[in-house]
This record gives C-alpha cells, sequence and structure tokens, in this order.
C-alpha cells in the first residue's frame, strides 16, 4: 500500500522511448481523474457506517425525547410501566435484560472455557477441525430457533425437572428460598438466562478458541517441558498470556445476550413486573419492544424508543470495551 | 545423608505429584465434559427441529399462503418470497457498498485516524443489537413514508449485512501478497485498476464468503423486520407494502394457540436453518479453495 502510493502517483512516468507523447499524457490525465473519483467513492461509503451509527444515535434519541422530557433521568430507576396511566419507567426492563444476561454468561463462560480448552489442548488432532466446525455451525444457528427450543421444548421440561423439585427443595430455605419462589410453568428469568447462554455458548467459544491458539508454541513447549501438566499449561500460561482477549471474547458474548430479542422474548414471561425470584416471569428491554412496538402510538411509543436508545447505550458500551480488550490482545501478540 | 530425609522428600514429592495429576484430571474431564454438552445441546436443537419440520414440511408449503388463524391448510409461501426478495434486494444493495468500502479501507486509508475509528465502528455494529437497528429504520422510513413497507425491510436487513461484508472484504485483501500489487503498479496500472481488476479479483473467493456469511446472518433475522416490513397474510410482491417474510411468520405463528400455525412455525424453521447452515457450509468451501491456491 504505501508502495503503491509513490508508484501510482505518476503512472506515465514509465518511459519506453523518448518522451511522453500526447497521448500518453492525456491518458495518464484521465487516469489520474479515475483514481481521485474512485478513491473518493470508497471513502464515502465507508464513511457511510459512521453516519449511520450517528444517525441511529440522533434518531432514536429524537424519538425518545418525550418520554425523557416528561421522566428525566428517573426514567432509568423507575419502577413501574403502566400503559393506561401513561406512567413508565425503564427499571423493570433493564433488572430483566442485566439478569437474564448475567445468568447466561455464567453458565455459558466456564462451558466456553471448557471447549476452548479441549479444542486446543487436548482434542485429537483429527477432531478439531470437524468439532470446531460444530461449534462455529451453533453459532451460526439463527436466535428464532433457539427461542423456538426454549418454549416448545426446554420450557415444559425445565418446569418438571428443575423448578418444581428446586423448589421443594430450597424454597423453604431461610435468607435464600425467596430467589426459588413464584411460579413453576417453566418461563421466567432463569429460564431465559438458560436459554441465552446455549445461545452464547457457541460464540464466546469459538473467541476463547482462537485466542487461545495465538500462544506462541514456544512458550507451551517449554512450559511442557519443564513437567508442568496440561491443567498447569492452561491455568498458569496459557490464561494469563490471554487474559485480554478472554476478556473481550466474554464481553463480546455479553454485548450479544444483552441485545438479544427472540431468544429471551419466547421464554422470559414478558411480565411488566419486578421480578422477586429466579423462577418469576420479567421481561428485557428487547423483548418488551418485540411485544409492544406493534400496538403502541404516542406517548407509548416514545418510551419504548426511549428503551432502545437506552440498550444502544449499553451495549455500545460493553461492546467498545470488548473491542479495546481484543485489540490489546492482538497488539500483545505481535511483540 | 540421612536416608529418613531422602525417603521424607520423596513422600512429599510423589503427594504433590499426585495432587498435581489429580487436578489435571479434573480440569481435563470437566472441560471434556463441556464440550460433550455442548455437543449435546446442538444435537438436541436440531433433532428436535428436523422432526418437527419434516413432519411439518408438504408440497403446499411451498404453494399456498399463509392460512388465516385457527384454518386448516396453507402454506408459506408469501413469507419465502417475502424473504428470499428482501434479502436478494439486500444482497444487491449492501455487496458494492461493503465491497468498496472495505477496498477503501485495505487499499488507500492506511492508518488514518477516521479509518481506525470507521473499523471500529464496523466491529460494534457487528454485534449491535438488531432490534436497535430495526427502531432506528423505522423512524426514518417508516414513520417518515407513514407505512410499512418491504424497502424498509431491506434497508433494515442491508444495516446489518454491510458491516459484515466490509469486514470481511478488508480482511481477504489484506492476505493480497504485496508483490502482486507493486508487479501491477510497475506495468503502469492506475490505482483503482489494481485495486478492482488485481487485488480484489485475487481475493474474489474470500470477498465471497464474506457475502455469503452475511446472507446466512439477515436470513434469520426477525427482531430489526417486525418494526419495517411487519407481515402480510396475503401473497404480495409489492415492496412498497408490508410485506410477509419466514423470521415474522415463525415468530407469530409459534406464539399463537393454533395447532396449524405452530406446525408451519416448524416448516418455516426448518428452511431457515437449513440455508443458514448450507449458506455456511458453502463458505467454508470456498475459503478452503482460496487457502488452497
Amino acid at each position: 500500500m504505501s508502495v503503491g502510493t509513490t508508484m501510482s502517483s505518476q503512472p506515465a512516468s514509465v518511459k519506453v522511448t523518448g518522451a511522453p507523447t500526447k497521448s500518453m499524457v492525456s491518458i495518464a490525465r484521465r487516469q489520474r481523474l479515475q483514481d481521485i473519483f474512485f478513491h473518493r467513492l470508497t471513502q464515502s461509503l465507508s464513511l457511510l457506517v459512521l453516519a449511520a451509527l450517528l444517525g441511529i444515535i440522533v434518531s432514536l434519541f429524537i424519538y425518545a425525547w418525550p418520554a425523557f422530557h416528561k421522566f428525566g433521568v428517573q426514567f432509568i430507576w423507575r419502577v413501574e410501566w403502566d400503559i393506561v396511566n401513561e406512567e413508565f419507567g425503564a427499571a423493570i426492563a433493564i433488572v430483566g435484560t442485566l439478569a437474564s444476561a448475567g445468568i447466561a454468561l455464567l453458565i455459558a463462560v466456564p462451558l466456553a472455557f471448557g471447549i476452548a480448552l479441549f479444542l486446543t489442548e487436548t482434542c485429537p488432532v483429527w477432531l478439531r477441525r470437524p468439532l470446531g466446525t460444530a461449534v462455529e455451525l451453533l453459532a451460526a444457528v439463527p436466535s428464532i430457533i433457539y427461542g423456538m427450543f426454549g418454549l416448545f421444548v426446554f420450557a415444559p421440561l425445565f418446569a418438571d425437572y428443575f423448578q418444581m423439585p428446586v423448589q421443594k427443595l430450597l424454597g423453604s430455605m431461610p435468607l435464600a428460598g425467596f430467589l426459588f419462589g413464584g411460579s413453576t410453568n417453566g418461563f421466567g428469568i432463569l429460564a431465559a438466562g438458560i436459554v441465552l447462554a446455549f445461545m452464547v455458548l457457541p460464540f464466546v467459544a469459538a473467541v476463547m478458541r482462537d485466542v487461545f491458539e495465538i500462544v506462541p508454541p514456544i512458550l507451551r513447549e517449554s512450559a511442557y517441558g519443564l513437567g508442568c501438566t496440561t491443567w498447569e499449561v492452561v491455568r498458569r500460561v496459557v490464561l494469563p498470556y490471554t487474559q485480554k482477549g478472554v476478556i473481550g471474547g466474554v464481553m463480546l458474548g455479553l454485548g450479544r445476550a444483552l441485545g438479544e430479542t427472540m431468544a429471551v422474548t419466547f421464554v422470559i414471561g414478558n411480565a411488566n413486573r419486578m421480578p422477586t425470584s429466579l423462577f418469576s416471569p420479567g421481561t428485557s428491554i428487547a423483548s418488551t419492544l418485540a411485544n409492544e412496538f406493534g400496538e403502541a402510538a404516542d406517548f407509548h411509543l416514545s418510551t419504548l424508543f426511549a428503551l432502545g436508545f437506552l440498550l444502544f447505550v449499553i451495549t455500545f458500551v460493553v461492546l467498545s470495551a470488548a473491542k479495546i480488550m481484543l485489540l490489546r490482545a492482538e497488539k500483545a501478540k505481535g511483540l | 545423608m540421612k536416608p529418613s530425609i531422602e525417603t521424607s522428600s520423596m513422600e512429599f514429592n510423589q503427594q504433590l505429584y499426585k495432587k498435581r495429576q489429580r487436578s489435571n484430571a479434573i480440569g481435563l474431564t470437566l472441560s471434556l465434559g463441556a464440550m460433550v454438552l455442548g455437543l449435546f445441546v446442538l444435537l438436541w436443537i436440531l433433532s428436535v427441529l428436523l422432526s418437527n419440520g419434516f413432519a411439518a414440511l408438504d408440497w403446499n408449503m411451498f404453494t399456498q399462503s399463509t392460512p388465516a388463524p385457527g384454518s386448516e391448510g396453507g402454506g408459506l409461501a408469501n413469507a419465502i418470497v417475502g424473504s428470499l426478495m428482501m434479502v436478494g434486494f439486500t444482497v444487491l444493495v449492501s455487496t458494492p457498498i461493503g465491497v468498496l468500502a472495505g477496498v477503501y479501507l485495505a487499499e488507500y486509508s492506511g492508518q488514518s485516524k477516521t479509518a481506525e475509528l470507521t473499523r471500529f465502528v464496523t466491529d460494534i455494529m457487528l454485534s449491535a443489537p438488531s432490534i436497535v437497528l430495526g427502531l432506528f429504520v423505522y423512524a426514518i422510513a417508516v414513520a417518515t413514508v407513514g407505512n410499512f413497507s418491504g424497502w424498509a425491510g431491506s434497508l433494515a436487513l442491508s444495516l446489518i449485512a454491510v458491516p459484515v461484508v466490509v469486514r470481511t472484504t478488508e480482511n481477504m485483501l489484506r492476505l493480497v501478497p504485496g508483490s502482486l500489487r507493486e508487479a501491477a503498479f510497475a506495468l503502469g496500472a492506475p490505482r483503482w485498476k489494481v485495486s478492482t481488476m488485481v487485488t480484489l479479483r485475487a481475493a474474489r473467493s474470500g470477498v465471497m464468503t464474506g457475502l455469503l456469511l452475511a446472507v446466512a446472518r439477515i436470513s434469520g433475522e426477525t427482531a430489526p423486520l417486525l418494526f419495517t416490513a411487519l407481515n402480510n397474510q396475503f401473497f404480495s410482491t409489492n415492496m412498497n407494502a408490508p410485506m410477509a417474510n419466514l423470521p415474522v411468520v415463525i415468530f407469530q405463528f409459534a406464539l399463537s394457540p393454533y395447532e396449524n400455525w405452530v406446525r408451519l412455525a416448524w416448516g418455516g424453521a426448518l428452511l431457515i436453518t437449513l440455508s443458514v447452515l448450507i449458506l455456511n457450509v458453502v463458505a467454508r468451501v470456498f475459503l478452503r479453495e482460496k487457502n488452497r491456491v
């Protein structure tokens, strides 16, 4: 690229014999114009991405303005969602979003670590490729499929074989018993978190595997040469070396989980009440949008835009942090 | 040398060794367990999908439109056609935009601050919540016009597809060896010709991979279409009107109390998943061919 800059600025200077003829000069001029045109065209197209980001932020904010204007910053922590009396607050949806995404990561991250460890260290070489592909394909399955799976298959089993026995066993426990109270119909915050975990698991596992693979073989081999066990190599060498990349991968997964609509909407229960236990139905920002947008008008619509704006800001911060972590990990690789 | 010390230190070593081996065994077993669990979930979801989907599949699914609530029969023809049209139009729009923007980032931008920012933002848009993109398109293309439309749906899908195409194109162009560019420049080729006819051509299969992955990504997207294309119970090829599409039909039908609708939802889910998986596999084959050359 840098070589190209110096050479292409004078394309006609390739002299064959004697002085450049008139036609050569005109060709050079035409080509320079074409070059400038092409440069500007591609540049403006690449700037479209920035324009889209700006457009999203501005347009969401404009549409959300009536809601922000009426409730102020308090909109974020008001625990109310009353469509008839036009009393709105984002707290219920935010809690549902954070809780379901948090549960999803608590389940998915250790599993993803295990899968990445298996794929990079213990898996026989001939199995690595097919298993890695399987994980990546699982990441490509559309989220609505996870939603349907959750609704028709997972929720009934979850109610019978997890919620009911656990409630019987732990429901009357002092202090923590309230966590397992409420209905046991298979839907709710915990169910949504688990379905979300299935969804982000392959995604996080794929990133972790890629990050583990950048560890220089010589580091691994030195550790093995000193007599380390596989577990020690991963725990003491691979993990510290790839720390930033792993955190970046986890946060990418968090970004996905926070903004996921379909996998959550099918199983979270869609109730505009503050969840009181892991089993109680709730709602997330995305599922509130999916459920209510069709019937919303005027002020209600504006509050939905306000929710969307908050979701975008939250995920933007999380994804930026993830990206910065991954960039740092990449830089460390170069050293 | 006192033999007692030696034996005790050997004993200590033995114990330590045993402990290390034990934690190794535990760690590796757990990791194997995680892998097995992951594969089990994949197979479970696929088997549920295949058994319910194939049970629902029949010829009517491709020839008849979505049935009225509670009625028997019907198919998904309108949704299939709507999805194909919207995805097709999205590809037509986002291919030139994405590829040319990728060319700019790889060939022209160098290390400039704006280009770095563009890369950063593109990566974030890759994982941005798609439902928010739907809200954005609603604000600019539905609320202003006054009705839901296939065009709006296509626009929302383009917002998801373009970043995918930009990033894969850029990454693939970066793999093209610099000597190829230099050779073309030495022959006196202008820069735009080098970019389009030499490097882009060399990275062709990689760029195709990006396009296929983008199509796979958007064909299952539901959330952005809810607020833009909405749905249409009837067969329609009018992009100016609300348009039926597979993901939204699946969403509505799966949550409905009607058995026939749920059956159709499974059929549609099978169609979408199969096409997404096939696209992914084809994209991989493309990339492998590229690596062999």
